[in-house]
């Protein structure tokens, strides 16, 4: 286990913590390589905030191990902190310091060598879009400049593995569009994980998905393994569209909901296969078939169904 | 390392009010306590002339202003540390320093030395006043150099209850009043009636400090003192270690 891969960046064993008697995060393992976007997704209260903590070293797990690039974060935690940036839920901003004397002070303490620092502060303004605030106050700014500079405290000394926790929240349209293609940016060369409540969010930027539910990982996959979770579903498509009992009588044909656009979502029956008995019956009757194709499913399906589902349990 | 962490707790001073606030009261009282002993002084000077060996100017002017520095400082001192620790667990920017690649003893190191840098610069300003008596005469410079060493001792024993109580809250009021209270406890344990050589009486900080107002450096003092201060840092590092594992 001890011969890391150059590529790896986080690895995560068996992450566990308990708060006295509720156990927060369940034996989470994960590894995340370089260049690669992670979408670390769960309802409120799942666990997500106490994972990234324990990836960051802000809290000791209960048992468990963290790796950042090789190095262990409970046996060497000072040189596991210096390869990794971490925004907070909460920005985490002295607010009576300007942001040019506050970004020194971040590049400092992660020992950024003091002759590059004028230019790392420098290139963390220009990609966080703060260029033209650094001689104001931290205190002084709107909600969404105070979330960049938390942004590019975060990205300043060019660290391997990037942790944003939800870093688009108070964002305006624009700004979050900015913020999306820092994060796919950084995604080129480092490693991120993003956690978010945004769905969308997650589409656009993320190679791959997480959902955490009740401390535990329910699902893990990259973003086209998504759209193959419930990939046996079919969208069927009618011009002379029969009532949905005749549908469902077709042989193979389990559920029959209609979708939108005058669609119909088909779930086939256990292991069979639907598709050219309903070709044939469309043939027979008329229907006037015009589609016929693999349902692709999002992420806010996975997800309710993933979080959803454990609920009634 | 260490010193960032201190430069930004200084910048964070010198941005408050509070802290220019606690400096001029400082400075005032000190300025108003010279000119009365100097007055006095002056009016018994002729008196003195006739004993075989007078009190000196240090002895008589310079010692009470560093008696009286140290009192002020137990009510300075508290107000100065609170915030170290506190607020930053209040606003969340305690994150900030524990996700850098610090160890939590950095981090209360550097907390200590910057409010101890302020501090000391305080004692600076009362040295140049008791300077100010070359002016017009001769100053003992043993007796200043022990006056001198004996408040760096105690500042650094105040201040670290200071951090070490800021450390253990997340009010900034709660760690000021936690710190006013040990510190003037600490300072009165002597009014007791105890036995002169009771082991209550060892933590008496009073004890500890006037022996160097005499222009004595007794070896268990400076240890005494400088034990204090490294007990009560490595319980503010400890509580802070807990703050990660205990959550």
């Amino acid at each position: 286990m001890n011969a890391p891969d150059q590529n790896q960046t986080v690895r995560a064993t068996d992450l566990t913590r308990q708060f006295g008697d509720r156990v927060a995060v369940n034996q989470v393992s994960f590894s995340l390589n370089r260049g690669e976007v992670l979408g670390f997704l769960g309802p409120n209260g799942a666990g997500k905030t106490t994972t990234m903590q324990m990836l960051t070293g802000n809290l000791a797990p209960t048992a468990g191990q963290v790796e950042i690039c090789g190095i262990d974060m409970l046996e060497r935690p000072t040189e596991a902190k210096a390869r990794i940036g971490y925004l907070p839920e909460t920005p985490p901003l002295y607010r009576d310091l300007t942001v040019n004397e506050f970004l020194q002070l971040a590049g400092r303490l992660h020992r950024v060598p003091k002759k590059e620092l004028a230019g790392a502060v420098e290139s963390a303004k220009q990609r966080c879009g703060i260029g033209d605030v650094g001689q104001r106050l931290i205190g002084a700014l709107s909600k969404g400049y105070q979330q960049r500079v938390g942004i590019a405290q975060a990205i300043i000394h060019n660290p391997d593995v990037v942790i944003l926790d939800e870093p688009t929240v108070g964002l305006d349209p624009n700004q979050i569009r900015d913020i999306r293609a820092l994060i796919r940016e950084l995604g080129g060369a480092h490693s991120v994980i993003l956690s978010t409540h945004i769905l969308p969010e997650v589409e656009q930027v993320c190679s791959r998905v997480q959902i955490i539910h009740k401390g535990r990982l329910v699902f893990a996959d990259t973003l086209g393994g998504v759209k193959e979770f419930r990939g046996r579903s079919l969208m069927l498509g009618l011009r002379n569209a029969p009532p949905i009992e005749a549908i469902a009588e077709v042989p193979g044909v389990g559920r029959v909901e209609p979708a939108r656009g005058g669609l119909f979502r088909i779930e086939p029956q256990p292991d069979t296969d639907p598709t050219d008995a309903l070709v044939q019956a469309s043939w027979d009757n008329g229907w006037g078939l015009f589609q016929l194709a693999p349902a692709v499913s999002s992420i806010e399906d996975v997800f309710v169904q993933l979080t959803h589902r454990e609920e009634t349990v | 390392m260490i010193f960032t962490v201190a430069g930004k707790e200084l910048r964070a001073l010198f941005s408050s009010p509070l802290a220019w606030v606690v400096l001029a009261f400082l400075q005032v009282t000190m300025g108003w306590i010279l000119v009365t002993r100097l007055d006095a002084y002056l009016s018994v000077q002729t008196q003195l002339m006739q004993m075989d060996t007078p009190p000196g100017v240090t002895e008589i002017i310079v010692a009470p202003i560093f008696g009286a520095a140290a009192v002020i400082l137990i009510m300075a001192v508290p107000l100065l540390s609170m915030r170290l620790i506190a607020e930053e667990r209040r606003n969340q920017t305690m994150t900030f320093l524990i996700s850098a690649p610090l160890s939590m003893t950095q981090i209360v190191l550097g907390k200590f030395v910057g409010l101890y840098s302020f501090l000391m610069l305080s004692v600076g300003l009362i040295l140049v006043m008791a300077a100010s008596m070359y002016l017009g005469g001769r100053l003992d410079l043993g007796l200043l150099g022990t006056l001198s060493l004996g408040l760096a001792l105690l500042i650094a024993a105040f201040a670290a209850v200071g951090v070490f109580f800021s450390s253990l809250t997340a009010q900034p009021v709660v760690a000021a009043t936690a710190t006013l209270a040990t510190l003037l406890g600490l300072w009165l344990l002597n009014m007791s009636q105890a036995s002169p050589d009771s082991p209550f009486l060892m933590l008496a900080l009073i004890r500890r400090y006037e022996s160097f107002t005499k222009g004595l450096i007794d070896t268990g003092d400076i240890v005494f003192l400088l034990v204090f201060t490294a007990v009560f840092l490595i319980l503010a590092i400890r509580r802070l270690d807990s703050d990660r594992l205990g959550g």
